[in-house]
């Protein structure tokens, strides 16, 4: 049951990214743009999918567990460190050269190109990175 | 301002959002992209990774939906019907780009999703101000390419 629930999200997600155009860098570019012509777009994804999360985690949460879960698995840590800081900037140069976030890299496989395909095997390979510098 | 982008990207957004409460109500997780996808290749946690494949292939799938059904419901500027945009650069770049995408979101805790979207509904100190600094830094990024080098992407 889980990997269908786990499907049915990625699919709304997956459905919601390419809806919005956020499956095109020029559309991601054009929103962190904002010395050129600015597209407003990302702006409203953003504001969409975090009004609807807001209201809808709060309904959520009123329940004890998830349907399919023991518990709710949030995040615990509350300090604002280096790495959270450092890891968060190095992304944004990453996002800002290539106009692609994660999701929208993975969502973009259906269309891939060589450049996608390169950017999605170094973030692999970053993850991994990340992974060792934090042992 | 073009309203029929604005339409898509409310409409788009609330799905994002639909998806992070669905996976939070039957799940207990948080929706974030590089934590699902990023744990799942580097940990390949036992027991704990069936509904995080299953999840990718939906993630992968929706896009191809959209294409499927047609209509011109994609949103890629400057040509619609279009669904799927090309890259902003070519594979020296994206190299460089991915790169500094997996490592910033692996150290970092998160992306877009999981900082932007899930923490912010969330009210996240740690969440905005991640949310906030790369915001930031991508914006001087592009500021950069485009202002000051001139051209790229």
């Amino acid at each position: 049951m889980k990997m269908v629930m786990g499907y049915v999200a990625g699919l709304l997600f997956g459905l919601g990214l390419a809806i919005s155009g956020m499956t095109d860098p020029a559309r991601v570019l054009g929103f962190l743009d904002i010395a050129g012509a600015w597209d407003p777009t990302l702006m409203f994804v953003l504001g969409g999918a975090v009004v609807t999360s807001f209201v809808g985690y709060r309904l959520v949460f009123k329940q004890n567990a998830p349907l399919f879960g023991e518990r709710f698995q949030l995040p615990t840590k509350q300090d604002l460190d280096s790495k959270l800081l450092g890891g968060a900037a190095l992304f944004g140069i990453g996002w800002g050269l290539s106009g692609y976030c994660p999701g929208p890299a993975i969502a973009s496989i259906g269309g891939i190109s060589l450049p996608l395909a390169a950017m999605l095997v170094t973030m692999v390979i970053g993850w991994f990175a990340a992974q060792r510098l934090s042992r | 301002m073009d309203w029929t982008a604005t339409l898509q990207g409310l409409v788009g957004g609330i799905l994002i959002g639909l998806s992070a409460v669905w996976l939070m109500g039957t799940m207990g997780r948080i929706a974030g992209i590089s934590g699902i996808v990023g744990n799942l290749i580097t940990q390949r946690p036992k027991g704990d990774s069936a509904w995080r494949i299953t999840f990718l292939l939906g993630l992968i799938s929706g896009p191809l939906l959209v294409m499927a059904l047609g209509g011109g419901l994609g949103n890629v500027a400057n040509a619609p019907g279009m669904v799927i945009g090309e890259p902003a650069g070519g594979v020296l770049l994206m190299l460089v780009a991915g790169f500094l995408v997996g490592i910033g979101t692996g150290l970092g805790s998160g992306c877009t999703s999981g900082h932007g979207v899930c923490g912010l509904s969330r009210l996240s100190v740690r969440s905005l101000t991640a949310t906030v600094t790369f915001l930031v830094t991508a914006i001087i990024t592009v500021y950069v390419v485009r202002h000051v080098m001139g051209g790229g992407a």
